[in-house]
């Protein structure tokens, strides 16, 4: 709902201007979850862009101070919450580094394959709810169709339709289970002939063209000096993406295209997204072509729980490695680290101090959502009137409890 | 009574005033759109194809005005708080609250220093649906325990 406050009849003796404070949010439908923006309005234009955040602020940071670093990982499931493995994955990078580990080949391929599949899952949100949030209820019911899908994926190999924590530092939780690549691959069917119904469905709607084409203009230099990523950097013309110009994991293994558009207007963004699901789906693909058994955790006692349960009831030491594991969680050398993957809406890294034991002393995220958040300023793009900014919001596509953490 | 029933029978259906208030009410409860954190993914996914809340009756409406529940999906935080107590006190009686989510129930793992502990130390609170985040079914479950809630309630009779 939103309240309008006049603060000032007129701007002049005359009375001719009339600008008005007015608040949009925090629960408006369009502002994607709870984002609150003091907007200063002359008639229907758009003259200064307020946000106000922390409204969802859970002190994640904070709590992971007093959290083992294997207890962690629920927390960093609810960032962004559209796409879990990703997030998963980011920080299980930062503690491996710290470690000085690295997963076995398996794991990775499980990790990068999961984190695409988020990445397609995220995407698909958004790549509904900004149409939706311009007036076209009907892509959103199409995309979380497919969306259904892939939560069913996720829900066979972690148990957990959303929130999946399965990556562990050292590998994965568990095994992929039986059926599950082909399950996987009947989707990547599927959903490859779906994106090109999005494209037609929303992509050639003149009132959705009318709406996002040119507005939001966000020139690749101010995409660099406001520091977005992902794909509202790309969109701007600046060809960066960590996956393939600072690969992690078996990245480098894979054949991928990295999107970029050149105007950066809220289309682009739009359109960037969409294709970058069918890059993703490409990946998928290839992690399950060149996936080979073997070990999906690494094989150290003192980190992770054995991979062979059965050693349990025959072997003393595992067991006791087992109970001080639970108990305590394992200890991380001092120091500190700063790992950044390609999160599906830009870089998120983890910066984390060690002070030696089983808890974390500090741990900094940084959160691409936060950001991108920052590009909602008139300064910097060309919005003119308050639609404009409803578009801009979607198209940024902002996941508060990232931005607010 | 009896003999109007029989003539009636087919044509005419004999209840109770209040029996068509409730069922009114508990067929077309409209939530808010007001989604806070991941909850809201779920509660989205309710909504939409698979899990369809429409057949229940359930419509989104963007305005507190317009709604008869409000489904706290999420967690609340002390900064939050007092926008979804204004929001509550906005909606038009009879007013219906499902805390969605162990972060709405107890504040869940966010015990923390921004973080309320349940929703219900500001709103009084309906029906409480676990789960971090509860399935799409779960949330329909809730409702219709709502509805179930609405039926066995004797809300004329007490006004009377």
């Amino acid at each position: 709902m939103t309240d309008v406050n006049i603060i000032d009849q007129s701007d002049d003796e005359s009375g001719q201007s009339r600008e008005v404070l007015m608040n949009l949010g925090p629960q408006h439908p369009s502002t994607h979850g709870v984002l609150r923006l003091l907007l200063q309005m002359d008639g229907e234009i758009v003259k200064r862009i307020e946000p106000h955040i922390g409204l969802l602020h859970r002190g994640t940071e904070k709590l992971c101070e007093n959290f083992t670093y294997t207890q962690i990982f629920p927390l960093t499931d609810r960032l962004d919450y559209l796409c879990q493995p990703s997030n998963n994955l980011g920080y299980a990078l930062a503690v491996e580094a710290l470690l000085g580990i690295k997963a076995p080949e398996r794991a990775q391929y499980i990790r990068v394959m999961m984190a695409e599949l988020s990445r397609i899952s995220g995407h698909l949100l958004i790549t509904g709810a900004l149409p939706m949030d311009l007036g076209a209820m009907t892509t959103l019911l199409y995309t979380m169709r497919d969306r259904e899908m892939i939560m069913d994926i996720m829900e066979m190999i972690s148990g957990a339709r959303m929130h999946t924590s399965y990556c562990r530092v050292g590998g994965v939780r568990e095994d992929l289970p039986e059926g599950c690549l082909e399950r996987i691959l009947e989707f990547c069917n599927i959903f490859e002939h779906r994106i090109a119904d999005y494209e037609s469905l929303v992509g050639n709607n003149r009132v959705f063209l009318a709406r996002v084409e040119n507005v939001g203009n966000i020139t690749g230099e101010d995409a660099i000096a406001l520091g977005l990523s992902g794909p509202c950097l790309r969109a701007s013309g600046i060809d960066w993406d960590i996956r393939r110009d600072a690969p992690y994991e078996i990245y480098d293994q894979l054949d991928f295209k990295v999107i970029v558009r050149t105007d950066g207007d809220c289309y682009d963004r739009w359109k960037c997204r969409v294709d970058e699901m069918r890059e993703s789906l490409k990946m998928v693909r290839q992690c399950i072509a060149q996936m080979r058994p073997g070990p999906f955790l690494i094989d150290d006692p003192k980190i992770a729980f054995p991979v062979n349960k059965d050693l349990l009831a025959h072997s003393m030491e595992a067991h006791i490695h087992h109970f001080k594991l639970a108990a305590e969680g394992f200890k991380v050398p001092k120091g500190e680290v700063y790992t950044a993957i390609e999160a599906p809406k830009g870089e998120l890294g983890f910066y984390i101090i060690s002070d030696g034991t089983e808890k974390p002393f500090r741990v900094k995220i940084r959160a691409p959502s936060f950001v991108n958040l920052q590009a909602l300023t008139r300064r910097t793009t060309n919005m003119k009137y308050l639609a404009d900014v409803i578009a801009m919001i979607g198209s940024l596509d902002p996941v508060m409890k990232e931005v607010d953490k | 009574m009896g003999s109007l029933t029989a003539q009636y029978k087919d044509s005419v259906l004999f209840t109770t005033s209040e029996n068509i208030i409730n069922w009114s009410r508990k067929s077309s409860l409209w939530p808010e759109t007001f989604g806070i954190a991941c909850c809201a993914i779920e509660m989205i996914a309710a909504g939409c194809a698979r899990y369809d809340l429409d057949r229940f009756g359930v419509v989104f409406r963007s305005s507190p005005r317009q709604s008869d529940v409000m489904i706290i999906a999420g967690t609340v935080t002390k900064k939050m708080a007092p926008i979804i107590r204004r929001l509550y006190d906005q909606m038009p009686e009879p007013r219906y609250v499902i805390a969605m989510g162990t972060c709405a129930i107890s504040g869940g793992v966010y015990n923390t220093y921004s973080v309320v502990q349940g929703s219900d130390l500001f709103v009084p609170v309906d029906v409480h649906v676990a789960g971090c985040p509860p399935r799409p079914d779960a949330l329909l479950h809730g409702i219709v325990l709502l509805q179930q809630k609405i039926t066995g309630s004797r809300d004329l009779k007490q006004q009377v």
